[in-house]
């Protein structure tokens, strides 16, 4: 029924909404919705602080889940007229199960478990979200908020495991990863950062064309320097007879151009290698990423070109012209 | 200028060897990915079967859906009601991406409608009588330069505005995106936007945004949405703008950046992925790709000598043809990837990246490469008329120009208000 047909309602007139005489993006609005509105911007002119008022933002959210100003509306509601916030929680259960991708119900969960300073179901009903939808941007924001705030760190990396078990390619649980240890016990101790190196091994050697695998990877051992990490250059040189990839190469010029940059004396043979690599990918293995490669390539031969004018690079130089083009 | 009638590269031999390597090992994301590749490879034969033309911007039929929907949207929008300054700003880019003018009286519509929209504490919001939100604020602001008549520019009350960024700013140097709202880093780039268009900044207003928006960038070398979420494009183009206007782009790590987001252009696909390991959409055509020539810039005042003089640091070819041949609805409008339905949203990041994918250009330099018939052309994002030509704002350059030129000739307000409004202040803001 029609909250303009509605008894119990006939002391508030209801505000059409006022969008000027030649409106644009003008919305075709169902007259349930119009009705509703109309009846929103009324209570919201008062400023009424009521019961009815309750509960027509539920009927405004579920017209449109989007609209900011009812939800606040609500919050300011759910205080002034001290509401059950155990029963909101589990109306904003409900909504966020319909709608897991809207900001505002995310937004709303988060301000009720913080009024009620109990997180106690969080952890839960986001796996079971997740469990939908395992790359949820909201939830994961939700989750990591959570974790942090009320320091339930005890269980996430089993969590985060038990998803990477059911899909190593989702790079969410790869980022939960590197956030829970970076929460945790950092990567700092070595028996940590091995660990973890092993295990993207592992990883790397059941998928190789895993791209989340070989960023994580390169993500955890980038600022003590690739080519610091002992061994790790002839682990990849072995996996990549067997388990070559793009990824696998592009992982080899990060360390070429590492030991470039940490290592002093001659680096010739490093250099060499890390233009080879380049022009590989950028010519063959990753031709999409053609302009990057050949950049890459150009600002390694810039950097760490030999400078003595006795000593020419033979890579680009024109045998006819003898110059550089 | 470099025209591409010549074979398509997913027309080319060595395309099908693109395809996701799965190893054996299936999981959703690579069942998921097939999927779309499939799809993919399907509207491609069709194409060749087909068409003896080369690819074609349908600029009629867009045009047709983007001016029925500035004046007329189907219920289908209910969902768009606290947005309706972003419908004005997605319809007004792609027109003037196509080069298609807004008749004056139309214009003049959407000014009033947007002084609706315009908070009396400040800001805009998604619509009459809602609360001001830092995205419609951003959009509307943007729709406004983009009409550039001086009662475009006058519906802006400046010192509400500025209020009204102070209300939202938090002490760590991050913005809420509204009164009592959430924080993410669209919310700086909504700021920033605004506050250098209609020249609003005061020294204080971004103090700790750089460092906070910095704090965004993870392992990945992408940006999240606040400290610690996964790389997402959205918002890695919201940070690196909102850097590249507070002058403070070197603070980011550019290098892993730029690894970042050349690594998310898909080999097969040819458009762009939000996130690693996720799917093609149409609309990171933009948010993706358009932070190449921002990164370009940035490389190049950072004083590095070996950065390209033709071509941004992606396919740009494989992007346009992506764009063309899966993202356009014959009935008009683009969209996401084949099979979805067309929006203006996707209408609007589509075109944006087209163009980012056609013009190529730094200081006096322009170099175009047009992907199937010249009419395909769109006016540029960035212009090298001039210095600091970029798509950051996302609206086209001589409008920026003209906005910027127009507002700096009044003085910054005072600001009446301090910063520190709490991001749980539960007090009702509405008209």
């Amino acid at each position: 029924m029609f909250y303009r047909d509605r008894k119990e309602w006939a002391d508030l007139e209801p505000v059409p909404q006022d969008d000027g005489p030649n409106p644009v993006v003008k919305i075709a609005y169902s007259d349930k919705f119009t009705d509703v509105y109309d009846y929103f911007r009324a209570l919201l002119k008062n400023d009424e602080k009521s019961d009815r008022a309750f509960t027509l933002t539920a009927e405004a959210i579920e017209l449109n889940a989007a609209n900011y100003t009812v939800w606040h509306y609500r919050r300011v509601l759910l205080q002034a007229l001290e509401k059950d916030l155990r029963e909101e929680m589990r109306y904003i259960t409900a909504i966020i199960e319909d709608q897991p991708k809207n900001y505002q119900v995310w937004h709303h969960r988060r301000m009720v478990v913080e009024w009620l300073n109990d997180p106690s179901e969080e952890l839960e009903f986001i796996a079971e979200i997740l469990s939908q939808d395992a790359k949820n941007y909201h939830a994961w924001q939700h989750r990591q908020w959570v974790l942090k705030e009320y320091k339930l760190w005890d269980s996430e990396l089993e969590y985060v495991e038990q998803l990477l078990e059911e899909d190593v390619r989702n790079n969410s649980a790869w980022n939960q990863r590197h956030y829970v240890i970076s929460h945790t016990t950092g990567y700092s101790d070595p028996s940590i950062l091995n660990r973890e190196v092993q295990y993207s091994l592992k990883q790397i050697k059941k998928a190789p064309h895993n791209e989340s695998v070989w960023n994580y990877l390169k993500g955890i051992l980038q600022d003590r320097g690739l080519s610091s990490h002992p061994g790790l250059l002839e682990q990849i040189l072995e996996l990549k007879e067997t388990h070559c990839s793009p990824y696998l190469l592009g992982f080899l010029v990060d360390i070429y151009e590492d030991s470039l940059e940490n290592t002093s004396g001659d680096q010739v043979e490093v250099l060499s290698k890390a233009l080879e690599l380049c022009e590989l990918l950028a010519q063959e293995k990753d031709t999409i990423r053609r302009e990057y490669w050949s950049y890459v390539g150009r600002s390694l031969q810039m950097k760490y070109c030999s400078d003595d004018p006795s000593t020419t690079s033979s890579q680009h130089e024109s045998p006819i012209l003898g110059m550089k083009p | 200028m470099e025209s591409v009638s010549s074979p398509l590269r997913c027309f080319g031999e060595c395309h099908t060897a693109e395809k996701y390597t799965d190893d054996g090992v299936e999981t959703v994301t690579s069942v998921e990915q097939r999927k779309v590749e499939r799809s993919i490879q399907e509207v491609v034969s069709v194409y060749k079967q087909i068409h003896s033309l080369p690819p074609t911007l349908l600029r009629d039929q867009h045009y047709q859906y983007l001016k029925k929907g500035l004046r007329h949207l189907s219920d289908a929008y209910e969902c768009l009601d606290a947005s309706r300054p972003w419908l004005c700003y997605w319809i007004l880019h792609s027109l003037e991406l196509l080069e298609e003018p807004v008749p004056t009286a139309i214009a003049s519509d959407v000014c009033k409608f947007l002084a609706r929209c315009q908070s009396p504490t400040g800001g805009f919001a998604g619509g009459p009588c809602q609360a001001a939100h830092l995205a419609p604020t951003y959009a509307a602001v943007n729709a406004l330069c983009i009409i550039g008549t001086q009662e475009a520019y006058n519906i802006i009350d400046r010192e509400k505005l500025l209020s009204f960024l102070f209300s939202v700013k938090q002490p760590d140097g991050s913005f809420v995106m509204h009164i009592g709202g959430e924080v993410d880093v669209r919310s700086t780039y909504c700021a920033a936007s605004v506050a250098s268009l209609t020249n609003i900044m005061t020294p204080t207003l971004f103090q700790d945004t750089p460092t906070w928006i910095v704090s965004c960038q993870n392992w990945e070398g992408g940006l999240g949405g606040v400290p610690g979420l996964e790389a997402h494009g959205g918002y890695t183009f919201c940070g690196m703008a909102a850097m590249v206007i507070l002058g403070k782009e070197h603070m980011l790590d550019l290098k892993s950046l730029l690894r970042w987001v050349a690594s998310r252009q898909m080999r097969y696909e040819g458009g762009f992925q939000g996130r690693c390991n996720k799917l093609v959409d149409g609309c990171y055509s933009f948010w993706q790709a358009g932070l190449l020539p921002l990164l370009h810039r940035a490389l190049f005042k950072g004083g590095d000598s070996t950065l390209s003089l033709q071509k941004w640091m992606f396919e740009q070819q494989a992007l346009q043809e992506y764009i063309l041949l899966c993202c356009q609805n014959p009935a008009g409008g683009l969209l996401d990837k084949p099979g979805k339905s067309r929006d203006f949203y996707h209408t609007c990041y589509c075109l944006s990246g087209l163009s980012v994918a056609q013009h190529f250009g730094n200081m006096d330099l322009h170099h175009e490469l047009i992907v199937g018939r010249e009419e395909n052309r769109l006016v540029i994002v960035f212009s090298s008329l001039q210095a600091p030509s970029h798509p950051v704002y996302n609206i086209c350059p001589e409008k920026v120009a003209q906005a910027i030129q127009h507002f700096h000739q009044l003085p910054v307000p005072v600001p009446a208000q301090k910063e520190g409004s709490s991001a749980c202040n539960t007090t009702t803001d509405h008209s």
